[in-house]
């Protein structure tokens, strides 16, 4: 195993030496695909890593790799274990897929110079987080990825709104990065270093836990982008070049995630079930709330990233069942509920990198984002269209797409929730699986409202009259991540069973005894509550086809019969009588949005005698920015102001503050040690 | 090794007591005055340190402080206020009697603080080690409660010794830190002599009140 985690690093290094090739090499047209299909040859070669990892049981607790890298007293610990496994798979297929994307993309963006150096490093940051054994490497790799990816939002800074999202961005991921060091702190508290081996030891009391699960939620939680922590995601990942995005939303989300999970099942194993509950509160109110958001959008990128946000709740729903599961010594179903969850990272990681990577092929090709001014495209962009509609299936999750598997386990095991001893899992879980249901349903609303607007219909602009389709190696980016939909959803079976080890190595138990049924049967909790097969929902599927086909050419009748053509309902000749993407989304503002985002439509009709068109405006306040961003910016405000006074004081003075709080730390000091 | 303890520890009281008599004194050169007999203190430590620890260098550390410390900066600060005409009294931001009641928690202070945390070392270094804290306090306190620049001076400089008596106290502290330590109080010297000509020459005084009322603040 030791093989593994020194190849893997030997694959980060490499990642690295191609940042300085690609600032050399930036006068050469062609540095741009070589440096993209190096990292997609490198991508390939992780994953490669991650999915041996997997299939051979012997990772769990194999010894790390220890470099002389960093302060000499401290050393750079890393480690290959299941979990770091999974996670290389889930981050080296997205970026494997988006590298691929780069070959043909990467060169022709406004500023290529600007992105190419950077996005290797943005990689190596996102595996380097996966590889580390102690808190310092874990965060100057969670750095590596948050600068990088910072200046890759701001690779197209000419533009107000990316500076303001990359500035936004920043701030969150400074306070993150803060928030993650604490917990790291806490963890440290009463181990002897920051490796986490020792970490593993310590027993903390409850307050410790209380703030080891706070500092983590908002650590990781801002990076993932839970509610309400989500403000910067939604800005930032739709203002970097797509394929960036598309690892932004697909992959680098999860990467917080797996700060989460490593710190909350694995380094320390100590939260109770109330944490799980919060866990599964935040996971469904950001579930609903993100795909809420996601609905009142026209930016093709902006609904991508607030369907991320959906999806991390659904990830966070499932971890949150995990933990309660395992307080409550049910590590059968707490391992089942793991399995789920991940299977969710695994899907998701898969379709966000495929619609973002779609999207970006429709931006590029007609320089619009809005999804009101484009219609139409699947004449002209047919494989974009038929990948990005598999991809929209399934995140909508519809069966055998893989989205369906995944959010189809975490709510069978949420069914079993209610067993649960404590009244506020009977209550509680019930409702989260409503809310996680409807989550589902609203994701079909998004959806077809994006696929219908940008795909069907007529031309809405001008700017989609001259679109096609990327070239080859788009193309095939965009291929492979649709195939591996179909693939994730097909063989669930095989995919759970991968995901065995991982719940043995945080929960100690496998999914052999939740998951009943042998192959093609996915059949969690018990078979008769209910089971699922990929395998045969598509072998049956095409057996139907096959019949009715052949029922159709044998019995049919050959007839042809003549019939004026049904003009679908289009009384006038005139684009802009079609659906909209807002009048798609309205019935759906209406419900939901004049409560929760204050959704206002005001229709100002002119006057009798007035040549003006008739205009109806939508107004939406997002509650989260009003009522917590917009508070903690005037605080932060008025606080600098206060503190800007300080600046001008005398010489003396300056003096007696350092002498006030040097004082005021000794007492502390001498009180700590009176108490103890 | 009784002795030895009993000595260092008198010598190390001896450097306190001075620190608390620099806090009372009204006239500048008696500040100055205190201050060199403070490093003379200084000076006697270290050596004793050096012969009790039978480490040679500390006698270079105890020779800096005795010549830098004791002989020169107050030699330079007299000549300094002589030039300058600097008014001869020390202004005070705090009462004399408040002043020593706080010196004198400060202590408590530091006894509380560095006993129980050192527990594992030895006496000698334990007791060294309160008694530098408070010097370092002292001084600190010295330099927050006086207007004139001086003794501001001569505070920053007390809060050194307290520095050189904890490195002495401290079994292997290497030749290099003492040295370094010692010119910077040399450098800091100096600066502040530039510092007082230029205050002086605007001012026609070295109380930090009129810099203050110059920046518009009172």
């Amino acid at each position: 195993m030791k093989t593994l985690a020194a190849q893997a690093l030997i694959a980060i290094a490499l990642l690295l030496v191609l940042c300085p090739l690609a600032i050399l090499g930036h006068r050469l047209k062609a540095i741009h695909a070589l440096v993209y299909g190096a990292a997609t040859l490198i991508s390939i070669h992780l994953a490669g890593l991650g999915v041996m990892g997997l299939l051979d049981g012997d990772a769990i607790g194999s010894a790390g790799v220890t470099l002389p890298i960093g302060l000499p007293w401290l050393r750079a610990h890393f480690r290959f274990d299941a979990l770091s496994a999974l996670f290389l798979v889930v981050v080296n297929l997205g970026t494997t897929a988006a590298s691929l994307y780069g070959i043909g993309y990467g060169g022709h963006l406004a500023h290529p110079n600007r992105v190419t150096p950077i996005y290797p490093l943005f990689l190596a940051g996102l595996n380097l987080t996966l590889l580390a054994d102690d808190a310092f490497v874990f965060l100057i790799g969670w750095e590596f990825m948050s600068v990088s990816s910072w200046l890759l939002v701001l690779a197209d800074h000419e533009k107000p709104e990316n500076r303001e999202a990359a500035t936004t961005y920043l701030v969150m991921a400074v306070l993150g990065s803060f928030c993650l060091l604490g917990a790291f702190g806490v963890l440290a508290m009463n181990g002897e270093d920051y490796s986490f081996a020792a970490m593993r030891g310590a027993v903390l009391d409850t307050v410790e836990v209380t703030l080891l699960v706070g500092l983590v939620l908002i650590g990781a939680g801002s990076k993932a982008g839970v509610v309400p922590l989500h403000a910067w995601l939604p800005l930032a990942h739709p203002a970097a070049p797509s394929h960036v995005s598309a690892l932004m939303s697909g992959v680098m989300t999860k990467v917080a995630l797996y700060g989460l999970v490593r710190i909350l099942f694995d380094l320390n194993r100590q939260a109770d079930w109330e944490w799980g509950a919060l866990l599964m509160l935040l996971g469904a109110a950001t579930a609903v709330l993100g795909i809420l958001y996601a609905l009142m959008q026209t930016d093709i990128k902006r609904i991508l990233a607030y369907s991320t946000v959906e999806n991390v709740g659904v990830v966070l729903l499932g971890l949150g069942l995990a933990l309660a599961f395992r307080a409550s010594n049910e590590p059968a179903l707490a391992a089942l509920a793991l399995a789920a969850g991940f299977y969710h990272v695994l899907n998701h990681a898969a379709m966000k990198t495929l619609l973002f990577l779609g999207a970006g092929a429709v931006a590029a090709t007609t320089a619009e984002r809005n999804i009101e001014r484009l219609g139409g495209l699947i004449r002209l962009m047919p494989v974009t269209a038929v990948t990005f509609l598999i991809g929209s299936a399934a995140i909508s999750a519809l069966p055998p797409l893989n989205g369906f598997v995944s959010e189809w386990l975490i709510l069978q095991t949420l069914f079993k929730a209610p067993s649960l001893p404590m009244w506020t899992m009977k209550f509680g879980a019930p409702v989260a699986g409503a809310l996680l249901a409807l989550s589902a349903a609203l994701a079909a609303a998004c959806f077809v409202r994006a696929f219908g607007i940008v795909f069907l219909g007529r031309a809405r602009s001008p700017a989609t009259l001259d679109a096609r389709d990327p070239d080859p190696w788009m193309r095939a980016a965009l291929i492979l991540t649709a195939g591996l939909c179909l693939l994730l959803g097909i063989l669930p079976v095989t995919v759970t069973s991968m995901l065995s080890d991982v719940s043995q190595s945080l929960i100690g138990v496998d999914l052999s005894e939740s998951i009943i049924q042998g192959w093609p049967w996915l059949a969690p909790v018990s078979a008769a509550r209910g089971s699922y097969s990929g395998t045969v929902v598509v072998a049956s599927g095409l057996l139907m086809i096959l019949v009715t086909a052949i029922v159709i050419k044998g019995f049919g009748t050959r007839k042809i019969r003549r019939a004026p053509a049904w003009d679908c309902g289009h009384v006038e000749d005139n684009p802009a009588t079609q659906y909209t993407a807002s009048s798609l989304a309205q019935p759906l503002r209406r419900v939901f949005g004049t409560s929760l985002f204050a959704a206002r439509e005001q229709v100002e009709m002119p006057m009798p005698d007035e040549i003006a068109p008739a205009r109806l405006s939508v107004r939406v306040i997002d509650p989260v920015w009003q009522g917590l961003y917009a508070p903690a910016i005037r605080a932060v405000d008025w606080l600098a102001n206060r503190i800007n006074r300080l600046q001008s004081l005398t010489v003396r003075r300056h003096l007696l503050l350092m002498f006030l709080t040097l004082m005021v730390m000794l007492v502390l000091a001498a009180i700590r040690r009176m108490l103890t | 090794m009784n002795f030895h303890y009993s000595a260092a520890h008198l010598i190390g009281a001896l450097v306190l007591l001075l620190g608390f008599q620099l806090l009372y004194q009204r006239r500048i050169a008696a500040v100055i005055r205190s201050f060199a007999v403070q490093a003379a203190a200084l000076a006697l430590a270290a050596a004793w340190q050096a012969y009790i620890q039978d480490s040679p260098h500390l006698y270079i550390t105890a020779a800096i402080a005795l010549v830098f410390k004791a002989m020169i900066v107050p030699f330079a600060l007299n000549w300094l206020v002589v030039r300058l005409g600097i008014h001869k009294t020390v202004e005070t931001a705090l009462g004399i009697g408040p002043t020593m009641m706080i010196g004198v928690a400060l202590v408590a202070l530091s006894i509380v603080l560095v006993l129980p945390v050192t527990q594992n070392a030895s006496a000698l270094t334990r007791e060294n080690l309160a008694l530098a804290m408070s010097v370092v306090l002292l001084g600190l306190l010295m330099m927050i409660t006086r207007r004139n620049a001086v003794s501001q001076v001569v505070g920053f400089m007390a809060l050194e010794n307290g520095l050189i008596l904890a490195a002495v106290g401290v079994k292997g502290m290497p030749l290099v830190v003492e040295m370094s330590i010692a010119f910077s109080v040399l450098v800091a010297m100096i600066l502040f002599g530039i510092f007082f000509y230029r205050i002086r020459e605007r001012f026609d005084s070295l109380d930090l009140h009129y810099l203050e009322s110059f920046r518009g603040e009172r």
